[in-house]
């Protein structure tokens, strides 16, 4: 009875253990890596040869195929890195903390992307680098909170220390996340709503549309890949004193 | 839990009171920050006038941060706060304490301070009392949300810096909120949405802030 209630009661959650989850992450990663290419190859084909010019913005509008997948993964990440830092948090959990830190650099790197190649949009049509409106102004402060929740992680030495602060920090400043996807309708802002709602169609043409999915598709499956990849760095990092991390580093070797 | 608020809230005063330099340091600080600007962007009043609601605001967001290193470190230094943590009145209050306390000597002088800083910059009266009803609603969520910060880096190296990299992006809304409302004023149009949004996040700091501060300094402390 023990034993069988025992094999009942991991199942998926087995994979909560470094161990267990070590080599699952080293399997998937391969995978989302080909599939963020190739979906990065069929969305930047749709983006910039086959969807047409816009009727207002000429070709410069076609960054939009960087800018809003980069938009939407840096508002996502955040959210996720939220979501494991709780986990952490409240379960006790190192490898969700873990997760959370693997997600912070990809997180923040998308926000940047997403901030420059807004820059490099609005130049040309709004003819300015840059504008203090609501949206940019909210998504600065989403870099800045990443970089604040990886530096405090940084200065931390302890490592169940830096995973429980940092996980308190990211559950504060989550609450920003709301207000970048919602300022647009809270303030009158230069930046443009949204195009794409739940409830209406979008009022993009479908090409166009096609190739934002793709690419947003192909952010989504490289995040997941990089994380895994990260995630992976941080478990032989950080469980270096196991025999399963010293019997893994004897066989790389 | 009343009898221990005000217990805290005295013994912070008092120990204030005691070394009042570090308080007037602050207070010192925040002068000379507003004073340099004007040196700085020149001398022409109208501009000034414009810049006066967001320099005085960032004057004071940097004050209040320099003034998180008085929060928690000397009583962490001394074994005091740990005391405070295994006490049988919950930590949420004491932290509320310390925080009312800090903000009654770091906070509040800003407040009675600013006035007659705005003085040099030439602002009419109506945007001077909209200014120090902004900073008195604003401050004390500064104080509030700068507490977060200072437990989560209590004993970290890097320090006062790693301190403002974390808080000052948590205060964004209240320095917009609060410098929009003097400007606000100064365009005629209505200051009524700013302060009351600025009370909101009061409301809402005092009810959040202590717990989340006190769940940081239980991280820090074991």
């Amino acid at each position: 009875m023990p034993a069988a209630a025992a094999r009942r009661g991991a199942g998926f959650f087995r994979y909560a253990s470094p161990q267990q989850f070590f080599p699952l992450a080293g399997r998937m990663m391969p995978f989302f890596s080909v599939a963020a290419a190739l979906l990065a190859i069929a969305g930047s084909v749709v983006g910039f040869l086959v969807a047409p010019t816009d009727f207002q913005q000429g070709d410069a509008y076609r960054i939009i195929f960087l800018h809003v997948p980069a938009a939407w993964m840096s508002m996502f990440l955040y959210l996720v890195m939220a979501f494991w830092s709780a986990v952490g948090l409240v379960f006790n959990t190192r490898l969700s903390s873990m997760m959370a830190t693997a997600l912070a650099p990809t997180g923040a790197m998308f926000t940047f992307i997403a901030l420059w190649t807004g820059a490099l949009w609005g130049k040309p049509t709004w003819g300015a680098w840059w504008v203090w409106d609501a949206r940019l102004t909210s998504e600065l402060l989403l870099l800045f909170l990443y970089i604040g929740f990886m530096a405090l992680q940084s200065a931390i030495d302890d490592p169940r220390r830096a995973d429980r602060a940092g996980a308190l920090l990211a559950l504060v400043g989550v609450v920003n996340v709301p207000v970048i996807y919602f300022s647009v309708q809270w303030w009158n802002t230069l930046h443009q709503g949204s195009s794409i709602s739940m409830t209406k169609a979008p009022s993009m043409a479908a090409t166009m549309l096609l190739g934002m999915l793709l690419m947003a598709l192909a952010a989504w499956a490289y995040s997941i890949a990089v994380a895994l990849a990260r995630v992976r760095c941080i478990m032989l990092e950080r469980e270096k004193h196991a025999d399963w991390v010293r019997q893994y580093v004897e066989k790389q070797a | 839990m009343l009898a221990a608020l005000r217990c805290i809230v005295e013994r912070d005063l008092l120990l204030a009171w005691r070394r009042r330099a570090d308080v007037l340091t602050t207070l010192f600080f925040f002068v000379i920050v507003i004073s340099l600007f004007p040196l700085g962007v020149g001398p022409d009043p109208a501009l000034l006038r414009t810049m006066a609601p967001g320099i005085l605001w960032v004057a004071a967001l940097l004050a209040s941060m320099l003034a998180l290193g008085r929060l928690f470190a000397p009583d962490h230094a001394d074994g005091t706060l740990e005391q405070m943590a295994l006490s049988t009145e919950p930590l949420t209050v004491i932290v509320a304490g310390k925080v009312l306390a800090h903000w009654l000597v770091s906070g509040m002088p800003l407040v009675l301070l600013s006035p007659v800083l705005a003085l040099q910059y030439d602002l009419p009266l109506p945007s001077v009392l909209v200014l120090f009803i902004s900073l008195l609603l604003g401050t004390p969520v500064l104080s509030l949300i700068g507490a977060i910060g200072a437990a989560l880096t209590l004993g970290v190296r890097g320090g006062g810096v790693l301190v403002g990299v974390l808080v000052l992006p948590l205060y964004v809304p209240v320095l917009i909120f609060g410098a929009g409302a003097v400007g606000a004023e100064a365009a005629g149009v209505g200051v009524a949405a700013h302060l009351l949004l600025l009370g909101g996040a009061l409301a809402a700091s005092i009810a959040l802030a202590p717990w989340a501060t006190a769940a940081a300094l239980r991280i820090a402390l074991e």
